[in-house]
């Protein structure tokens, strides 16, 4: 083996390759090359690092050093001061420290990374990386100290549920899977995270994916599973390279296949790519894909602990849930249990976005308020405009406003309030955001991804979407607000599958919270946040200099006016693009 | 995105590569018309044939599967296809009004292809990119923070 006195992590996710991440390597390699360093310093590629927007991220360990916004012209001075010298650049440094706080503390305003633990610290593409950090050292406890049943016991005691959304004991579903006397059984990981704006188990996967693949080998010991499945997206290609990666390596240590580590247990595992449905995230539509088949859910019971995977048992939790596994082995149910609240126990990752300083994934102790998530962890609103509402639970989850702001995030808390946990998606949005847009907003998501099985999601949805519409577009009637809770009642009583049961949740909770400004939409033809196309305008201010640059970005000619003289939009003209606006360098447009 | 320059036999022959690949089972299904998809552009009729053919499944079952799946393409799509990511947190950070400029400049619709073969415009589901939102996608190159002015630029790389 060879040592290397330094070791730069160049993360390579999605979003640092659109920044350039690729060439900021090869960059890296050649002045590495051209300083005859490159015996000495070992440039790896990995996930997301930071969670920080700024651009191409690198991680310089033993220093434990984080740069971020590098372009290749800085890479020369880069190599030369902190390679050759050992003089860090401060310039080229993420300013925020980076939490790598494993201690415990007392439930406060910040995160407690349980999951994401490894995620940006590690190669994930070296199982010895993850070896070294304690890796498949809970998967030896248990295949060398713990029946089955010892493994679910310990599971259930720590309160661990299923982190897909429903918060299902993880424990008890595997004791239930287990109890079924059909051969073989099989187990699935839920990775078709679609929820929009929910990213979570991305990085999970692509930062320490054998976190994952540990958790199912331990959940298939317990339940006595042989083979197992990961259902990734296939919107997520680099997640699939990085775990097809993993199992191979896993395979070749003798983790994965027959007699692993000589304890007599065989399981090994495939992953499977989704193609773009998202009601395969729903388990028995999940199954269905796995099979071949269309993803469309079928009802439940029987469910899929007792007819699952080719109708055999199949125990099935997502990413999240398999990855707290090894650590609850490690370090006992008590440990797990000292975290979140009486009846939510543990950490959750959530994916913030929309209007916060600090987009981004966290992870947090279950129970912390939104205020603490949107405003301390977060960063706060962007741009210094106000807090409107927040939405979370992805899609099927409902939205909260200002008076929630101090409500726990946990299970149980979050459903009463009409929203609820999902996958850990949260979108906030600031007071400019038009509700009724959101809502049909969602209504157009849930409606185009309804799979069309049943009446009352695939009927139901498009005829609220409708109603949606015409609001937005000026014309809503009198008596719309009303219909529209009538088919929340109807199409969540009677929809076959949590998609349709909990597509009318964004309107629900919108017509709850924000009914005013459905209001002002059908009676007063009025948009209060000036969103909705029909009824805004767009006006020149008197402030216009006449510089022309409106005009000629005006895609359909809708600007007149001479040079050096206040220009006019004409609205029966205008498609209320908004170019106009954001090309105006002295903000002299304005929406009326 | 080749579909256009493939003669249909070559277009089979690929077919037939991409399923003995995976093995011609049921259970390969998705795997193997989301490969063809990918690399021919979308599925023809007559690949959807040959595979109904080679698998032993009825082209009726075929067709449901991969017209359930939005990654299976099965009208022929353009030489560039641009995606744009219409999810809630696009969405609140400015997406929609990326989305109005887009169909005005490439005038076409979700699901369109330009008559002239060169364009092809889809929303996709959320790619997770969420924090340089809103994302517009051409081909495979990633866009990220994009805002209406700066689609002519990007779109004139493809020119």
């Amino acid at each position: 083996m060879k040592y290397f006195r330094s070791h730069v992590l160049a993360c390579i996710d999605p979003e640092c390759l659109s920044k350039g991440a690729h060439e900021i390597i090869d960059a890296l390699q050649d002045e590495l090359v051209a300083q005859g360093l490159i015996d000495e310093v070992q440039v790896l590629e990995t996930s997301r690092i930071g969670g920080c927007s700024a651009g191409p991220e690198l991680m310089v360990y033993p220093e434990g050093i984080h740069y971020a916004g590098l372009t290749v012209d800085d890479v020369p001075y880069l190599v030369e001061e902190h390679f050759l010298k050992g003089r860090p650049v401060k310039k080229f440094q993420y300013q925020l420290e980076v939490t790598t706080d494993e201690e415990l503390g007392p439930p406060k305003p910040k995160e407690v990374r349980v999951v994401l633990r490894n995620c940006g610290q590690i190669d994930p593409n070296n199982i010895e990386d993850y070896i070294a950090e304690d890796g498949y050292a809970a998967l030896a406890k248990v295949l060398g100290e713990m029946t089955p049943e010892a493994v679910i016991d310990e599971i259930k005691r720590s309160g661990l549920r299923g982190r897909g959304g429903a918060g299902f004991s993880v424990g008890k579903k595997w004791e239930l899977t287990r109890a079924v006397p059909d051969y073989p059984k099989y187990l699935t990981c839920n990775a078709d995270e679609g929820d929009p704006g929910a990213f979570m188990n991305r990085r999970v996967l692509e930062g320490d994916p054998h976190s994952v693949i540990e958790g199912m080998i331990i959940a298939a010991y317990a339940i006595g599973a042989s083979y197992g499945y990961i259902y990734c997206r296939a919107e997520y290609p680099l997640a699939v390279k990085t775990l097809n990666i993993a199992i191979q390596q896993a395979r070749s240590f003798g983790l994965l296949g027959d007699n692993i580590m000589g304890s007599g247990f065989s399981f090994d595992m495939e992953v499977r790519m989704g193609a773009g449905a998202f009601v395969c995230g729903e388990e028995t539509a999940l199954i269905a894909s796995i099979e071949g088949k269309r993803g469309e859910p079928k009802p439940r019971p029987p469910f899929p602990s007792v007819k699952g995977v080719w109708g055999k048992p199949t125990n099935n939790n997502n990413v999240e849930s398999y990855a707290n596994v090894p650590q609850i082995i490690l370090k006992g149910a008590d440990w797990f249990a000292s975290m979140g609240t009486e009846k939510s126990k543990g950490t959750k990752t959530f994916a913030i976005g929309g209007d916060v300083n600090h987009a981004g994934l966290i992870e947090v102790p279950i129970g912390i308020s939104i205020r603490e998530v949107v405003f301390d962890v977060a960063g706060g609103i962007k741009d210094g405009k106000g807090f409107k509402a927040v939405q979370i639970g992805g899609p099927m989850g409902g939205c909260l406003s200002a008076e929630h702001l101090d409500l726990p995030i946990d299970y149980e808390s979050l459903t009463a309030a009409g929203a609820m946990m999902g996958s850990g998606g949260l979108v906030v949005m600031d007071d400019e955001t038009c509700m009724v847009d959101i809502a049909r907003y969602f209504m157009e998501f849930t409606q185009d991804e309804s799979c069309g099985k049943c009446t009352p999601c695939r009927v139901g949805t498009k005829r609220m979407l409708e109603i949606l519409q015409r609001i937005c577009n000026g014309e809503g009637r009198d008596g719309d607000i009303e219909r529209l809770e009538m088919l929340c009642a109807m199409i969540k009583a009677t929809s076959l599958c949590g998609l349709g049961q909990g597509a009318p949740n964004p309107v629900e909770s919108t017509l709850k919270l924000f009914r005013h400004e459905y209001e002002a939409h059908i009676y007063d033809k009025k948009c209060p946040a000036k969103v909705c196309k029909a009824m805004i305008r767009y006006e020149i201010k008197d402030n216009c200099t006449g510089c022309m640059v409106c005009a000629r970005n005006c895609p359909v000619e809708a600007i007149s006016g001479q040079r050096r003289a206040v220009h006019v939009i004409d609205p029966s003209v205008c498609v209320r693009c908004g170019i106009c606006m954001q090309v105006c360098n002295f903000n002299a447009v304005a929406v009326v | 995105m080749t579909a256009a320059s493939q003669n249909g036999k070559d277009a089979l022959q690929i077919a037939r590569e991409i399923v003995m690949q995976h093995g011609p089972t049921r259970d390969e299904l998705i795997p193997i018309l989301t490969d063809i998809s990918h690399r021919l552009g979308y599925v023809s009729p007559e690949v959807m044939h040959e595979v109904s053919r080679l698998i032993g499944m009825p082209r009726s079952q075929l067709f449901s599967v991969a017209s359930f799946y939005s990654m299976i393409a099965i009208k022929e799509r353009g030489t560039h296809v641009v995606q744009f990511c219409e999810n809630a947190p696009c969405h609140v950070v400015g997406g929609r009004k990326v989305w109005n400029a887009l169909r005005e400049t490439l005038k076409l619709n979700a699901g369109e292809t330009s008559p002239d073969g060169k364009w092809t415009l889809i929303t996709t589901s959320c790619l997770g990119l969420c924090s340089v939102g809103p994302v517009v996608v051409v081909d495979d190159d990633v866009y990220g923070n994009v805002d209406a002015a700066a689609l002519p630029e990007i779109l004139a790389r493809y020119e």
